[in-house]
């Protein structure tokens, strides 16, 4: 056994049995983080020390047989989650000395249950993104082929649990940024329901949009995670009050082998999209085939509205965007342009300088459709067709239990191959976007590769709170895939 | 549908931001390209449907009006870009 082979719940064992020790294992991820990073580019900030000490703690923990769920668990944190102490840029220059004086709720949850903090994972500035060649820092490349995009906004983060970096890692989802890198990387992601978990700590991009998630090897990993990370929280008036279930359990399900009672519904929208790679496709058939043999049902529905999500988002979530960021003006935290002489010119100075092109792009649009005139036909028109979206997902569950899926068009891209035209790259969202648009939960769990070697992920969707169903499928599908290569050599 | 340069300037003011000139021309056609496609939101029959805002699972969140400690200046102050004992320090507002 090589310490890096070691999943959440594999090591969890082997700690616990005292047959390895938590620092072992840090030490063990921090000198492979050494050795291959700068081929990968999955960190911003890696903070050995504080890594090395949390493992001591936790070894001493062992001792005194106060084990909690993530006792001496090395993870990674997208660098967009408030942890105190460590300086959390969002990708972005205008953050890049900002010192959080707190942790965000997610963060606390992963301390208290004793998890070791490796480091902060590379994004797309401020998560805007599907490439995480957005980052003001760095470019990270896909652990499968240096040559390709690990996929965004998360891209540090689940390159690094492909690199085998860390056990796994927390990324958030606004339109895909779990699930799409986590498909490009060959690894699973979960964007929870919108309200599973608090925001509290999170910085903002779009606030009705946004969800921490887990980005892990595999699918009972997501569900250790998701155990530790959901739950009403007081400081984030979106959490929603609703019973926590032990998601461990859906696991238990399979156990028997089957998936029989579960009904899938394949969206007649969705392949009928122009520009589906036939691999993508291919792949998805397949799954879909593997998933029947399990015993699931399967059944046309209708998402009438999918023509729209792409349009929809685009306008919702840079309005939220642009008043999010309005924040970073110079004068509270982060980056200040100090040639300026009076306040407004220093605002536009600030903003300006620190803010890469996407991000202000953004904000151009959110404040065009948000202005005087145009309000109507953008925003309210959008958030209209939100409403429409998520009936039609309510209909679709009538029907089935999860919801069936490509995660993205096509396999991941080639580094530089969009970045000069972002409404191709905002297009490759299309199977995303619509989860964060209706609050409902999704998944993305690794289901084949193109020719060239890349993985493609499945995409499976539930009912508002109903992770269980996405972690029985998915893990059902997991044991059975039997896919030939699950991580990449570096 | 089409934004002007003078438009993106415009808008450019108001969110507080100043695109540099040699980025101009590709901003003005890449909003362009993107509001362009934006613009088929028109032909989404909406009629008599009700704004969704968000998707939170309430609407309004009330909490008892309980005193807590703050976390003081000490905190709150600490990553100001420039700080005179508890303050901000902001370039001149009036001329």
């Amino acid at each position: 056994m090589e310490y890096h082979e070691l999943t959440i719940g594999s090591a969890i064992e082997r700690l616990t049995r005292r047959e390895i020790s938590a620092f072992e294992l840090t030490s063990a991820l921090l000198t492979r983080i050494e050795k291959y990073e700068d081929r990968i580019g999955a960190f911003i900030t890696v903070d050995k020390a504080g890594a090395l000490e949390q493992a001591k703690k936790a070894d001493q923990d062992i001792a005194a047989g106060r084990i909690s769920s993530l006792t001496g668990i090395p993870l990674a944190l997208k660098d967009i989650l408030c942890t105190k102490g460590i300086k959390t840029t969002c990708g972005s220059q205008i953050l890049e000395n900002f010192v959080p004086q707190y942790d965000g709720t997610v963060v606390s949850k992963l301390k208290n249950e004793g998890a070791v903090i490796l480091g902060k994972t590379n994004l797309d500035e401020f998560a805007m993104g599907s490439s995480t060649e957005n980052s003001s820092y760095k470019v990270t490349k896909n652990p499968w082929n240096p040559e390709y995009v690990p996929g965004g906004s998360s891209g540090g983060s689940a390159a690094a649990v492909a690199a085998r970096f860390c056990c796994a890692a927390l990324g958030t989802d606004t339109g895909g940024s779990i699930r799409q890198p986590a498909s490009h990387c060959g690894i699973v992601g979960i964007k929870p329901t919108y309200g599973r978990v608090s925001r509290f700590g999170l910085v903002s991009y779009a606030s009705s949009l946004d969800q921490i998630g887990p980005i892990t090897r595999d699918v009972r990993d997501a569900a250790i995670l998701l155990n530790v990370i959901s739950g009403h929280d007081k400081l984030d008036s979106t959490s929603a009050r609703v019973d926590v279930p032990d998601f461990t359990k859906a696991l238990d399900f399979f156990e028997k082998g089957s998936l029989k009672g579960m009904k899938a519904g394949i969206p007649k929208e969705y392949l009928s999209t122009e520009g589906i790679d036939p691999e993508v496709e291919k792949v998805f058939n397949h799954a879909k085939q593997l998933l029947t043999d399990l015993g699931v049902e399967m059944r046309e529905i209708s998402l009438p509205h999918t023509e729209y999500v792409v349009a929809a988002y685009y306008i919702i979530a840079p309005c939220e965007a642009s008043s999010n960021l309005a924040r970073y003006d110079g004068v509270k935290y982060g980056f200040r342009d100090r040639s300026s002489e009076d306040l407004i010119e220093m605002y536009k100075k600030t903003k300006s300088k620190g803010f890469g092109l996407e991000v202000q792009r953004r904000i151009i649009i959110g404040t065009y459709a948000l202005s005087a005139g145009y309000y109507d036909a953008y925003y309210g028109r959008a958030t209209k067709v939100r409403t429409l979206i998520t009936e039609d997902f309510s209909k679709a569950f009538e029907t089935c239990d999860f919801i069936l899926s490509p995660v993205a068009p096509a396999p991941a891209f080639k580094i530089g191959e969009k970045t000069d035209d972002p409404l191709t790259m905002y297009l490759t969202d299309i199977f995303t976007l619509s989860a964060n648009m209706a609050g409902i939960p999704g998944i993305s769990v690794p289901a084949g590769y193109s020719s060239k070697g890349l993985p493609i992920g499945l995409q499976m969707m539930a009912r508002k709170f109903d992770e269980m169903s996405l972690l029985k499928a998915g893990y059902g599908f997991e044991q059975n895939v039997g896919l030939s290569r699950k991580f990449p050599d570096l | 549908m089409k934004i002007s340069k003078s438009e993106v300037e415009k808008i450019a003011h108001l969110a507080r931001l100043e695109i540099e000139d040699s980025q101009k021309e590709k901003m003005v056609e890449q909003l362009g390209n993107i509001l362009q496609y934006i613009d088929t939101l028109k032909d989404a029959d909406v009629d008599g449907v009700r704004l969704s805002s968000g998707v939170a699972a309430m609407n309004n969140v009330l909490r008892e009006d309980t005193p807590e400690a703050s976390p003081g200046p000490a905190v709150t102050l600490a990553n100001a870009p420039d700080r005179d004992d508890d303050f901000y320090v902001v370039p001149r507002v009036v001329k």
